[in-house]
């Protein structure tokens, strides 16, 4: 050790003081920055943007609503015919240029149920996952806001409800009920909010011990701007990707329960209940299988991907897992 | 553990409670009596069979009863299929989707590992890229979609397999396809997530660089690994293959549970519809209760907060 | 250091904070602290990390509530105001945090983040005063006018703290407490922010607690210091007294630690070790701790007895 530092112990070069020169420094220049100011959704965005395969979901998702939105009224305004009017001397007709996606058992023309059927799927998906939404929000805002006790007793609630299988309550409510557009969408949030309550809950408790809600507090904020300025805003970004996904999810069940003949009733009927209703003899008229099904799969699937990406955009650390 | 065990074990029975105490209540809830639908049924005979379905007493009674007969296995007499158990019925149709059931659940779990292995292993490569596709679409088709089109695709068309019916070990290869193609998805791609992350960990790079070889790395330190978050993966996957079945039965015309179960929902044989859904209830809470146990049993680091005293 | 006029702006007293850590045991975070800060003074608060410094801090401006004590501001119990008298009370204390990461909000702008206690206390009549203000405040810290559209995380560490500092100061507080706030800086940076702190007493007529576990940096800031230990204060004295003649065995420990600048007396430095003792900070809720008594050894210096 010691002989180590002998031979560090080696004369310096002389400089003297000319060797020396002020570097011109100006402060007020070196801190300009240059970059374009993002805000946190900007980045998000122009991250989501770049990703492809979720920007093709979010087109797609953009199609079908438009398709669902004013599908039925192109048919409408081109053939004059709605989703009830049937023709009986027209029944199970192969895709033509009157029907573009056939006709049904009913002779009903299946291009205009077909975007009716979009469009009810997605009110029933939209509607539930806004539901849960709202409920989840709620909820997991008091656990985690509160915490201690409240905390404790909500969440053993919670977890007791959710291990009761989410598909056989609503069942069960849907045996009693009389299922229709309302009673669905009910009986799909009767524990459908649970999840959501847990995202936002975990976000909460991670997110109110950060310092600028305390430096927040120290300031003498309320609870409703601390959770709406400050806890809700950081915590959007699981919330908006737990939407995504459970919009998929309501719809798969909704089509799960018209197998059962839970799901919405003639003469109005969804995706999942066209499909069911094509089951009957489908192997002799596949169109009446074909539309329904394909658009259903492209929707799931769609959600999926741009709820993937959401999640990727969010949180880059998390891509591809 | 074993208060772990215990405290986990009475919220499972606390849940099933209360789906007992639901199904009770809602049937109650059910307007009109089971025996409206019928044609008009004279009065005295209605009086006996309310006295023999219990249904003259008053309500605490009748649920007290309910309870009572639950916990002896009893689950009432179908009201459609006169002098038919609900119990015996579910006996008798079990096992058909229980085999099925089963199958799907050893085909998903082997080829949804081995895709998230192969996946993992060749990361960024194109059968990474395939295996991801058929992920997504796994997850986002749904299984009656499926199902149908691989019975017209290969049932109908090519004549590879039989239409419907388990009748030979041909005929359970669309039943089963169908009904695994979501938990596969998801287990593949559960399996390739964790495998990248051990695949990344020191550890890994440790094994190596003592030189260990890559097949003895893959099995003691990759495989053992990645494969825990799979273990979570029961729980749902039970759920799924049930759900699944329930749809699978009708469109390939199997005689199973999952047949009786909309057979019922469409005749509202409402004794039927509780008891499978009790049925399908127990299942499930007890495969979750499951999955809860194994998941600490297998994975060291989960630390449960009562073991520190002991 | 700043002009003192004598007069005790903060007086704390019996000041407890415990929390239930499950299974009947508590964390005895602070207990039992008793001193006073007076006007215009800074006063260096040192001890390692988990001493109940930080939360000490917190229970002082009421980000806690306290287990039991007093914290009096001017006179007034802090601890027995309503709500609303509370909110009014918060203008007058506040805080700078020790991460200057997660300490601003990253969905706000550097305007937002400042002007949000002006919205809370309505202390900007227009939008036009509200900006005029924000842009004083950046002036006051030395950053760039031009910088109040920007998110925190297009800013340095120094210049992120800056952005604190403005914002504590956007209500006008007399009493400010630094909790470590140049610990999470690089070495370059702290000097900076230590002598804008110090600039900002002098020409505000500020009064700070400052946390920190950098002895030298203390030293350097504060007038007296208090040393914290296990939750408990263990030595009192000005900053000169207790450097030159620490009577604590912890505090003699602590100086220990500290590097010299100079090779040949740092190659003589002897690390003092203390073993602590009667255990940690967790104990039952029943348990007694010894109550230590603080005795005053010359004018003005106080330490924990016994030791």
């Amino acid at each position: 050790m010691a002989n180590e530092n002998k031979a560090n112990k080696q004369p310096l070069p002389t400089l003297s003081a000319a060797d020396f020169a002020p570097v011109d420094i100006n402060q007020h220049e070196s801190e300009v920055i240059k970059r374009e100011s993002l805000t946190a959704w900007r980045d998000t965005w122009e991250r989501l943007r770049s990703n492809k395969i979720a920007m093709g979901g979010l087109v797609v998702l953009v199609l079908i609503v438009i398709g669902a939105i004013i599908g039925p009224l192109i048919a409408q305004w081109v053939h004059g015919y709605n989703y009830k009017s049937n023709d009986l001397s027209a029944t199970n007709q192969p895709p033509s240029s009157l029907h573009w996606f056939g006709t049904d058992d009913l002779g009903r023309d299946m291009f205009v149920r077909t975007w009716m059927g979009a469009r009810i799927s997605l009110i029933i998906g939209l509607a539930a996952a806004l539901i849960d939404l709202l409920i989840g929000v709620i909820y997991g805002g008091i656990m985690g806001y509160f915490g201690g006790r409240v905390d404790t007793i909500m969440n053993k609630f919670s977890e007791i409800l959710y291990a009761i299988p989410y598909l056989l309550v609503t069942i069960l409510l849907l045996v009693v009920l009389k299922p229709s557009l309302g009673t669905i969408i009910l009986a799909l949030t009767i524990t459908g909010w649970i999840n959501m309550s847990w995202i936002v809950r975990g976000e909460i408790m991670k997110l109110k011990n950060r310092e600028y809600v305390l430096a927040s507090r120290s300031m003498g904020a309320g609870t409703g701007r601390l959770l709406f300025r400050h806890l809700l805003p950081n915590a959007s970004g699981p919330i908006i990707v737990t939407l995504t996904l459970s919009v998929p999810n309501a719809i798969f069940a909704e089509s799960f329960l018209s197998f059962l003949g839970l799901g919405v009733q003639a003469p109005i009927s969804s995706l999942g209940s066209m499909v069911e209703n094509a089951l009957t003899g489908w192997m002799f008229f596949p169109w009446r299988m074909l539309f329904p099904a394909l658009l259903i799969s492209i929707i799931m699937l769609a959600f999926n991907l741009l709820g993937d990406g959401l999640r990727d955009a969010l949180d880059p650390s998390l891509k591809n897992k | 553990m074993a208060r772990y065990i215990t405290t986990k074990f009475l919220y499972t029975l606390l849940s099933l409670f209360i789906l007992i105490t639901a199904t009770f209540f809602l049937m109650k809830a059910i307007p009109g009596d089971p025996f409206m639908s019928e044609k008009e049924v004279p009065a005295p005979i209605r009086a006996r069979l309310e006295a023999q379905y219990g249904l003259d007493k008053p309500e605490i009674v009748q649920y007290v009863n309910y309870l009572g007969n639950i916990l002896q296995g009893d689950l009432g007499i179908s009201m459609k299929k006169l002098n038919q158990e609900v119990s015996h019925i579910i006996g008798q149709t079990f096992g058909v989707s229980l085999r099925l059931g089963l199958i799907a659940v050893v085909v998903s779990t082997i080829i949804g590992v081995a895709l998230g292995l192969l996946a993992a292993l060749y990361h960024r490569k194109m059968i990474d890229s395939v295996v991801m596709v058929l992920a997504v679409l796994g997850i986002a088709v749904p299984s009656f979609v499926l199902a149908s089109l691989i019975q017209y695709l290969f049932g109908l068309k090519l004549h590879w397999f039989p239409i419907t019916g388990l009748k030979d070990v041909l005929g359970y290869v669309l039943p089963v396809a169908a009904l695994s193609a979501q938990p596969i998805a998801f287990i593949a791609r559960l399996t390739r997530s964790s495998m990248l992350e051990v695949l990344h960990a020191d550890y890994i790079k440790t094994a190596k660089a003592k030189g260990l070889k890559w097949p003895a790395i893959l099995w003691k330190h990759v495989i053992r690994n990645g494969i825990l978050p799979v273990v979570t993966y029961v729980g749902p996957m039970t759920a799924n293959v049930i759900t699944g079945s329930v749809v699978i039965e009708r469109i390939f015309g199997i005689g199973g549970i999952g047949k009786v179960y909309v057979d019922s929902i469409t005749n509202r044989d409402y004794t039927m519809i509780m008891g499978i859904t009790l049925f399908y209830g127990i299942i499930l809470m007890f495969a979750r209760f499951v999955t809860d146990i194994v998941y600490v049993l297998v994975d060291p680091r989960i630390k449960l907060t009562s073991s520190k005293e002991g | 250091m700043g002009v003192q006029t004598g007069k005790n702006l903060i007086e704390v007293e019996g000041l407890k904070k415990y929390f239930n850590v499950g299974k009947g045991k508590v964390l005895k975070a602070v207990d039992n602290l008793n001193f006073y800060i007076r006007e215009g003074e800074t006063l260096g608060m040192v001890g390692e990390s988990g001493c109940g410094k930080s939360t000490a801090g917190r229970t002082i401006l009421r980000l806690y509530e306290p287990t039991a004590g007093s914290v009096r501001f001017n006179g007034t119990d802090i601890y027995k105001l309503s709500p609303g008298k509370m909110k009014a009370m918060r203008r007058d204390m506040q805080m700078i945090f020790q991460d200057p990461y997660a300490s601003l909000n990253p969905r706000f702008t550097v305007s937002d983040i400042i002007g949000e206690a002006l919205d809370i206390h309505n202390m900007a009549g227009s939008k036009g005063e509200r900006k005029k203000r924000i842009e004083e405040l950046l002036d006051l810290v030395g950053l760039n006018t031009d910088h109040a559209t920007r998110y925190p995380h297009e800013f340095s560490g120094g210049q992120r703290q800056r952005i604190g500092i403005a914002r504590a100061l956007a209500v006008n507080p007399k009493f400010i407490i630094c909790d470590e706030p140049i610990s999470a800086l690089d070495v370059s940076i702290q000097a900076q922010v230590v002598n804008l702190l110090q600039e900002l007493q002098e020409r505000l007529g500020l009064t700070y607690l400052f946390i920190a576990h950098d002895l030298s940096m203390v030293k350097h800031i504060s007038d007296r210091v208090a040393v914290m230990y296990l939750g408990k204060m263990v030595e009192l004295a000005t900053s000169e007294e207790l450097y030159s003649n620490p009577v604590h065995p912890y505090t003699k420990s602590l100086l220990s630690a500290i590097p010299v600048p100079d090779p040949e007396v740092e190659s003589q430095r002897k690390r003092i070790l203390m073993t602590a003792e009667g255990g940690g900070p967790i104990r039952s809720a029943d348990e007694q701790t010894e109550d230590t008594a603080m005795v005053e050894v010359s004018p003005g210096h106080w330490v924990a007895t016994p030791y």
